[in-house]
C-alpha cells in the first residue's frame, strides 16, 4: 500500500477549507495528520500521511490541495539513528512525544519506530551521543 | 557467615557462586535468605551513567631541552597543569577553546583511548631547569609515562528525579525537560545500583577492588558531596542523592564501549562512566541489602525549574513506578525517561561476573569504611570575616 508524507503550508485565507474532508471524499485516502499549526487569520502548517489509496489517488490528491492555493512539499528529512553507536540510555526518548523512540523492559534497548516519526527533530539534539540525524 | 579470605579461596578454585544483583532478587524468593545467604558468594552491581565529576590525570614525559608546562591544552581543550613539570589533569566537563560545547575533556579521554592521536600545545615561563617555552607536538596514550582516570565523585548513592513545572523546556544535566510536568527523567540503574545495594556503605570502601571503564579499578576515596546523612528509608536505603565515591584507575587499559564522551543539550559536555562493584555476601544482612527490588527503591521529584539550592519537590516515587514509563506528579499522568543506560549496566554486572567466576577478580576488604556521619555543607556569600582582617 503506497504512503506518502507531505508538508502542506498554506496562506491565511486558505486554514478554513475542509481540506482534509475532500480528501477522505472525493478521493479516498486516509488521512494521518502528524503535526499541525494552525492559527486561523495566520499562515498554517501541517504534515499529513496519505494512505490507503492507490498511487494514481495520492497524487490526484496532491494536484487538488495544490490546485485550492495549497503550498506542498515532501516531507523533507528523515531520521537516521546511528544503532551501532548508541549506548541506550533512553534520554533521546524524554522529548520524542510521537513515540517513534521507545526504551523499555525486558531489554532496555532502544527502539526506534520509523512509521510513528513527525521528523519533529526534537530528538537530534536530546540524544548526549549526537547520534540522531536529520538527513535529507 | 563468610570471610573475604573465605569467598576469595572460593574464587581462586573456580567454586565461586556469582549472581548479578538484579538476579538475587528472584533467587531469594526462591530459596529465602538463609538458604542463599549460605550459597550465593558474591553479587555483582553495576551502573553506568553520566558522570560530570571525572577526568584523568596525565604524564606527558620530558622533551629535549625540557618544559616545565604552565598551560597546557589537548585538542584545544585546557587542562589543568599546575602540578609538576609534564603532569596535567584533563576534566571531562572542560569545553574546547575553539568548538565550544562541540568537544571537550571527555571527548579528549574518549579519542585517547580509542588510539587516537591528541594534538598537545604548552607553554611556559622558562626556568633555568627547563629553558623551553613552547611545545607543539601530537601525543598518543601508548606515548603517556601514565595516563589514570583521577574521578572525584561517580556512582551517586540515588539520585533525584527531574521535572519542570515551568511553561518552558528547560535543558540540563537531567537531559531536555519539557514544560508543563512534560516528562520525568531519572538516572540511576535502581536494584542493579551499587551503593543502593551497600546503602551503610559495609563492604564499599576505601581500596575496594571494582569495574572501571572496562578494566580493574579502585574506590580511592569518598566521593565530593558524600551526604550519607541524607533521609533514609526504613531498609537503609536514602530517599535522595546520598553517598559518593572517588574512583581511580589505569586509562590506558579502558574501553570506549564503557567510557563515553556526551553532550547534554545547552548544558554542556559530561562523560558516561561504566562502574561495576562486588558485594561480597558476608551473611544474611548483605544478603538482605543486595536483594532489594527497585519497588522497594524511592527517590524524590525534583523541580529542575527553579534554579535555587532548594528546589521544591514533589514527594517520592518508587524505580518500579518510573521504569513502568509514567508516574503521576501533581495528579498528572507524566511519561519518564531514563539517562543511565541500564542495557549497559547489565553488561558490566554480567562481565565482573564472568571475572570473578573464572577466578580473575578477587575480592578486597576496604583498607578504611566510607563515613556514615558527614555533614554536606554549602557555600555560603559574605564578607570576610572580622577575625581574618589582617
Ligand atoms: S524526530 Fe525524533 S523526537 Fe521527533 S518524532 Fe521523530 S524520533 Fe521522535
Ligand atoms: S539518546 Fe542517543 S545514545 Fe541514548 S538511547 Fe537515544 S539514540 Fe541511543
Amino acid at each position: 500500500m503506497p504512503k506518502t508524507r507531505i508538508v502542506l503550508s498554506f496562506p491565511p485565507s486558505l486554514t478554513e477549507v475542509p481540506l482534509t474532508y475532500h480528501l477522505v471524499k472525493e478521493f479516498d485516502l486516509a488521512i494521518n495528520i502528524l503535526k499541525a499549526k494552525i492559527t486561523p487569520g495566520e499562515e498554517g502548517k501541517l504534515v499529513i500521511e496519505l494512505s490507503n489509496g492507490s498511487e494514481a489517488n495520492i497524487q490526484a490528491g496532491i494536484q487538488y490541495i495544490i490546485s485550492q492555493g495549497v503550498h506542498v512539499e515532501p516531507i523533507g528529512k528523515e531520521i537516521v539513528w546511528n544503532e551501532a553507536e548508541c549506548i541506550h540510555c533512553g534520554a533521546c526518548t524524554a522529548v520524542c512525544r510521537s513515540k517513534a523512540l521507545t526504551i523499555a523492559a525486558p531489554d532496555w534497548q532502544l527502539s526506534f519506530d520509523k512509521e510513528q516519526c513527525i521528523v519533529c527533530e526534537s530528538c537530534v539534539k536530546a540524544c548526549p551521543m549526537q547520534i540522531i540525524q536529520a538527513t535529507f | 557467615m563468610k570471610s573475604y579470605a573465605e569467598i576469595n579461596e572460593k574464587i581462586k578454585q573456580g567454586k565461586a557462586v556469582v549472581v548479578t544483583a538484579e538476579e538475587i532478587i528472584d533467587l531469594v524468593q526462591e530459596k529465602g535468605y538463609q538458604k542463599a545467604a549460605a550459597e550465593i558468594d558474591v553479587v555483582t552491581t553495576a551502573t553506568f551513567g553520566p558522570m560530570c565529576s571525572s577526568g584523568a590525570f596525565l604524564n606527558f614525559g620530558h622533551s629535549d631541552p625540557p618544559i616545565r608546562m604552565s598551560k597546557v591544552s589537548l585538542n584545544n581543550v585546557p587542562a589543568y597543569a599546575g602540578v609538576a613539570a609534564v603532569d596535567a589533569y584533563i576534566g571531562a566537563t572542560e569545553l574546547s577553546e575553539t568548538q565550544g560545547f562541540q568537544y571537550g575533556g571527555a571527548h579528549v579521554i574518549e579519542d585517547l583511548i580509542s588510539g587516537k592521536q591528541v594534538e598537545l600545545k604548552a607553554l611556559s615561563y622558562g626556568t633555568d631547569c627547563y629553558p623551553r617555552k613552547e611545545i607543539h607536538t601530537y601525543i598518543t596514550l601508548q606515548d603517556l609515562n601514565q595516563a589514570y582516570l583521577f574521578n572525584p565523585r561517580n556512582v551517586y548513592q540515588n539520585y533525584a528525579a527531574a521535572v519542570n513545572s515551568s511553561s518552558k523546556t528547560i535543558y540540563t544535566y537531567m537531559g531536555t525537560l519539557l514544560p508543563n510536568f512534560g516528562n520525568v527523567t531519572y538516572s540511576t540503574s535502581g536494584e542493579l545500583s551499587p551503593l543502593l545495594n551497600d546503602p551503610y556503605y559495609r563492604t564499599i570502601g576505601i581500596g575496594t577492588r571494582i569495574f572501571l571503564g572496562g578494566t580493574v579499578g579502585y574506590v580511592a576515596w569518598e566521593g565530593t558531596q558524600h551526604n550519607p546523612l541524607q533521609k533514609r528509608a526504613e531498609n537503609g536505603v536514602p530517599l535522595s542523592s546520598a553517598g559518593t565515591l572517588a574512583l581511580i584507575g589505569n586509562l590506558k587499559e579502558m574501553k570506549r564501549d564503557f567510557l563515553r564522551a556526551a553532550l547534554f543539550d545547552r548544558y554542556g559536555v559530561t562523560m558516561y562512566v561504566g562502574v561495576g562493584i562486588p558485594i561480597p555476601i558476608l551473611d544474611e544482612e548483605m544478603l538482605r541489602f543486595t536483594a532489594i527490588s527497585n519497588r522497594e527503591i524511592q527517590t524524590t521529584i525534583v523541580d529542575y525549574s527553579v534554579p535555587e539550592r532548594s528546589k521544591p519537590n514533589y514527594g517520592l516515587v518508587s524505580y518500579e513506578q518510573l521504569r513502568s514509563g509514567r508516574v503521576t506528579v501533581q495528579g498528572k499522568s507524566v511519561p519518564t525517561a531514563p539517562l543511565s543506560s541500564l542495557y549497559q549496566a547489565r553488561r558490566i554486572a554480567a562481565i565482573l561476573k564472568e571475572w570473578i567466576t573464572l577466578g580473575q577478580f578477587t575480592l578486597t576488604e576496604p583498607v578504611q569504611a566510607l563515613p556514615l556521619e558527614n555533614k554536606l555543607n554549602s557555600l555560603e556569600i559574605h564578607a570576610k570575616e572580622a577575625s581574618q582582617h589582617a
